[in-house]
């Protein structure tokens, strides 16, 4: 056996037990640590494409942001485990059975591929660039207006992230006009009668 | 020799535990934001793998953006579950009910 078919066996054993697990583990911070390790050999699949970049990306964004993002709101709810783990396996033959009718599915579409229609006629890329300035090179020319596109997306999504989440009103000093034109003079001075008091 | 369709397979393999994981944990909502997560990481192995047998660089721009777009997904919808645990001191799905759906 070729060595790099050995390392992608290895890898994509880790991921579907690490998949495995993500979905069958019964503490959602289990789930979530294991749902980084699946991602972390995903990357490691994704090196053997020969695309380096996106596999960096997928470590820095996915584990370094997101699933971070995951463990904060898993610690900080407060969940009834057995509650939400009722029913748990009478729910698998109905999964198990669509699962085993789309894996049939695409098998029958992807069959004729593994005769080898795709094999070996790959030429390796190109030494002169890497896969970063290339990927670069095509993103800043042909893809730049879908990039600005998604930079945009991630200022809505941090945008409505705080906006729902925030938890009191904003503390500042603006009028409302509405209340401020039903003002009178009375709720605002109070006029005191005192007596004069004389000097001994 | 490592063919299209072993990376192929391996995307439909990790699409399917990700939906038995949607119907196995249809009670927990944060499991299922997290099969969802790994449904995206099985289509973007395809996008990836056809890429790379295609020569073309541009499924992977798509892989790019496909994440840019699942991150600020997740953000949000953790954000919305935040939210509906601080309202409704539950996540349980058989208590989002309010609609009478």
């Amino acid at each position: 056996m070729e060595f790099k078919t050995f390392v992608f066996y290895f890898l994509s054993a880790i991921l579907v037990f690490a998949a495995l697990r993500v979905i069958t583990s019964r503490n959602p911070v289990h789930a979530a640590l294991f749902l980084v390790l699946a991602f972390f050999t995903a990357s490691g699949v994704w090196l053997l494409l020969q695309a380096e970049f996106l596999a960096m990306a997928l470590v820095l964004v996915y584990v370094g942001a997101v699933m971070v993002l995951f463990l904060f709101v898993v610690m900080m709810l407060d969940i009834n485990l057995d509650r939400l783990r009722e029913g748990f396996w009478g729910y698998l033959p109905m999964g198990a059975i669509i699962a085993l009718l789309m894996v049939g599915e695409m098998g029958l579409v992807l069959g004729g591929n593994y005769l080898g229609l795709f094999e070996s006629s790959v030429r390796q890329a190109g030494a002169d660039e890497s896969n970063v300035q290339a990927i670069g090179r095509l993103m800043f020319t042909e893809y730049v207006y879908p990039f600005e596109l998604a930079s945009v997306i991630l200022l809505v999504g941090i945008v409505a992230a705080v906006a729902l989440t925030q938890r009191e009103k904003r503390k500042n000093k603006s009028v409302n006009p509405s209340q401020q034109v039903f003002v009178k003079a009375r709720d605002r001075v109070r006029v005191l009668q005192m007596p004069a008091e004389k000097r001994d | 020799m490592l063919t299209l369709s072993h990376f192929l397979i391996l995307g439909a393999i990790l699409f399917a535990i990700s939906v038995v994981g949607i119907f196995l944990n249809r009670k927990n909502l944060i499991i299922i934001l997290m099969s969802i997560e790994l449904m995206l990481l099985a289509v973007n192995m395809n996008f990836i793998a056809f890429s790379h047998y295609m020569q073309d660089l541009a499924g992977q721009v798509f892989v790019f953006f496909i994440l840019t777009v699942a991150a600020a997904e997740s953000a949000i919808g953790l954000a919305i579950l935040v939210v509906l645990f601080r309202n409704l001191k539950t996540i349980h799905v058989d208590d989002l009910d309010s609609l009478k759906g």
